[in-house]
């Protein structure tokens, strides 16, 4: 079935421990490999450390895809200042489903993960800013936190290093703008969350203007994974310029929704075949690959690679991996009302084209779906988003506009069919003069 | 120069354009309260309120939050949780007492305590029930259960409405209804939290049996989370302070997570024995030269 180096359909790094009884405490991670990578990468130096990781080519799991180690490696070899290490947490990109089982089912893998990269990037402080309605990963995570601190792996001299780290759990209070860098880091200075310009980027000044990192729960879980088996042994799975396996989030119409960690580059005619097909054999209409703010794919897209490369040349994004997966039962002009309410309601109001943007974009798709467009709404729908793209002071713009223009390039005669009825309801009055009618 | 001629509407240029009274100055004052389109009282209050309601407990609690934070004004966050967890919702008075122990003026925790969904401004019921609308909730029967929620928690033949409470807020049994955005458990979907606690593929029947069963003073066990408790105990456990018992401790760190969703993947890989590729006896770490 498979050759010889191909890995199996399914590698369960990340979720190997999950099926385990009593998951997410010290004792289960221990008896299997946990806290042994933090005593190999604690023998090792910081510059050893991001040298591993970057030669592992781990990407950043959150969406943006950046090169982990390359990230690391921006932050300064001093210690002029106290560097900081602070955890992305606030899944909320709708979709995306796979941190939250992470943290409930192997916290311990991030807390690992989190005392190698602090280490690897001299810092002493590290933040876990988790989602304020995750609460059960938020419980999850304190008691991992306080297991490691009696174990000795938190704290002072850790494990006779001599290297100190202390690790706050935070919670944040419901915004999804908060899971945009440097809005997190207003955040959780407890500001309002709203983004900052940049440069000056996190590593030069973050958190208090401090050299900061932020990573995704996906990336830094994957850490204590590359220093017990190499980079080799991490590049065995995905691709080149997309290696290791990630957590496929696959939900909606499917017969089996779930969480699937496979290699980089699988398919959704892959996943769909682990899922057990579309649910009750109602056919696909269209899906996003990484979340609503990754431009849609239909079912021509089945067999692009859903690695970085792969779902970019498609003309989306891969994004968080959350594999949303609509049959044919489903309207796309009011999914996509549905998604741009949900940019209006969550955009921070800091920058023009997506506050006002947002709002206008909901007005419009509103009317349309309430069978009281036109054509031109199209055209208008289409101008605003060129006005927010590229043009907003975060990504939130730009994904907002994701589903639009995406919905709209395959699925326009929807649109226009929503109009068509509205067309009928008022017939065009044939041979009256414009502007003259009462 | 006098106060008429001000008003001659002259200015450097020679212009009249913008001379003359302002429009404001034609108008009577404005009762901006009055006529503000949502009942506005809970926004505007005079004089500084009465503190009380937070005791020496609480103190003791928001001067923990402080030290866990290199700077303290990273404790605001946690300590609006607090101080919900006090009174069910952000008060004037919980504004002020944030604005106290942090040293910022009640200005600047307004600011913040409004930017962020979670804080309620109006007391919440016992429970608070959070229905995911967003889009893939919504087409899997999301939008159907928080309609039928909003009828059956009604009264008089009018619907509930986002974040309105049936019942007297606070009371046992009342229970505050919202909408919410994707709240990250799309393979579950449609899914409800109540009190953050996460009950998964609802539908709406099973939707109201819950409701109803809270109303009845019951506590349903969430399919993941900790055993069901109130809005704020919830809200005392998001500023960091969990049950001081051990045996309530340990109960809520190992309420369920395995739902059967999350465990597909590595389900099927066990049962078909799909590994991963086999790690290297040894992986040491790679050399490089000392800068």
């Amino acid at each position: 079935m498979s050759t010889p180096n191909k890995p199996a359909p399914v590698t369960p790094v990340l979720t190997k421990r999950w099926l385990s009884p009593n998951s997410w405490s010290i004792r289960t991670y221990e008896q299997l490999e946990g806290y042994t990578a933090i005593r190999k990468a604690l023998k090792g130096t910081p510059e050893q450390l991001v040298e591993l990781v970057k030669a592992s080519g781990l990407r950043g799991r959150g969406g943006a895809g950046f090169p982990a180690g390359v990230k690391w490696s921006f932050m300064p070899p001093n210690e002029d200042k106290p560097h900081y290490l602070v955890i992305n947490a606030d899944e909320g990109e709708p979709g995306t489903c796979k941190d939250i089982p992470l943290m409930m089912a192997d916290p311990h893998s991030l807390i690992e993960g989190c005392i190698i990269a602090s280490y690897a990037m001299r810092a002493h402080h590290c933040f876990i800013y988790v989602r304020g309605e995750a609460l059960h990963c938020i419980r999850r995570l304190n008691a991992a936190v306080r297991e490691a601190y009696d174990a000795g792996y938190l704290g002072k001299d850790i494990l006779g290093s001599g290297y100190d780290l202390d690790i706050v759990v935070h919670a944040g209070a419901g915004a999804y703008i908060c899971g945009e860098e440097t809005a997190l880091l207003d955040s959780l200075e407890g500001r309002r969350g709203q983004p900052r310009l940049k440069p000056p980027f996190p590593a030069a000044a973050g958190l208090y203007a401090a050299p900061t990192t932020v990573n995704n729960v996906e990336t830094i879980a994957s850490v204590p994974f590359i220093v017990n088996g190499g980079s080799d042994w991490f590049r065995t799975m995905g691709t080149e310029k997309s290696p290791g396996p990630k957590i496929y989030s696959i939900s909606g119409h499917v017969t089996n929704p779930g969480q699937y960690e496979a290699p980089l580059g699988t398919t959704l005619r892959e996943l769909l075949d682990m899922a057990g097909g579309m649910k009750d054999g109602v056919p696909l209409k269209f899906w996003t690959p990484g979340g609503s703010s990754t431009p849609m794919f239909t079912a021509e897209h089945l067999d692009v690679p859903l690695d970085f490369e792969g779902a970019a040349e498609a003309g989306s994004m891969l994004g968080t991996t959350a594999v949303m997966v609509f049959n044919e039962t489903v309207s796309v002009p009011w999914a996509v009302m549905k998604w741009t309410q949900f940019y209006e309601h969550e955009s921070c109001g800091k920058c023009t084209p997506c506050r006002e943007g947002t709002y206008w974009l909901t007005g419009i798709l509103e009317r349309m779906v309430a069978g009281e467009g036109t054509e031109s709404d199209i055209d208008t729908l289409l101008d605003i988003c060129d006005n927010i793209l590229g043009r907003s002071f975060c990504a939130l713009g730009d994904g907002a506009v994701s589903p639009i223009t995406s919905g709209i390039k395959y699925f326009r005669n929807e649109f226009l069919a929503l109009c068509e009825k509205n067309r009928k309801r008022n017939p065009e009055l044939v041979g009256a003069q414009p502007g003259v009618q009462s | 120069m006098s106060a008429e001629s001000l008003n001659t509407g002259k200015t450097y240029g020679g212009s009249s354009v913008g001379g003359g009274p302002t429009h404001q100055e034609t108008v009577p004052d404005v009762d901006v309260v009055k006529i503000a389109p949502v009942p506005a009282e809970h926004l505007v209050e005079e004089g500084t309120p009465d503190l009380s309601v937070f005791d020496a407990k609480t103190v003791e609690r928001a001067e923990a939050i402080v030290a866990r934070y290199p700077q303290s004004r990273s404790a605001l966050l946690p300590m609006l949780h607090l101080v919900q967890s006090v009174e069910g919702r952000v008060s004037q008075a919980g504004i002020h007492f944030c604005a106290e122990q942090l040293g910022l003026t009640p200005a600047e925790v307004s600011a913040v305590a409004t930017f962020y969904t979670m804080y309620k401004r109006k007391t919440c019921g016992e429970h608070l029930v959070s229905v995911c609308t967003n889009t893939l909730c919504a087409v899997l029967g999301g939008d159907d259960i928080y309609r039928r929620l909003g009828e059956h928690l009604g009264a008089d033949g009018k619907r509930l409405g986002h974040n309105e409470t049936a019942g007297e807020p606070g009371a046992p049994g009342s229970i505050t209804l919202e909408h919410a955005e994707c709240l990250a458990a799309c393979d579950l979907g449609p899914v409800i939290q109540v009190n953050y606690e996460y009950f998964d593929n609802q539908t709406v029947d099973s939707a109201v049996e819950l409701v109803d069963k809270l109303r009845n003073g019951e506590r349903p066990a969430p399919t993941r989370g900790a055993p069901l408790r109130d809005f704020r105990t919830a809200e005392l456990e998001l500023a960091g302070f969990f049950p001081e018992d051990e045996a309530e401790y340990q109960a809520g760190v190992d309420g369920p997570s395995a739902a059967v969703e999350t465990l597909r993947g590595a389900k099927l890989a066990h049962e078909r024995g799909w590994v991963a590729p086999a790690m290297p006896d040894e992986a040491p770490l790679p050399e490089v030269q000392k800068k």
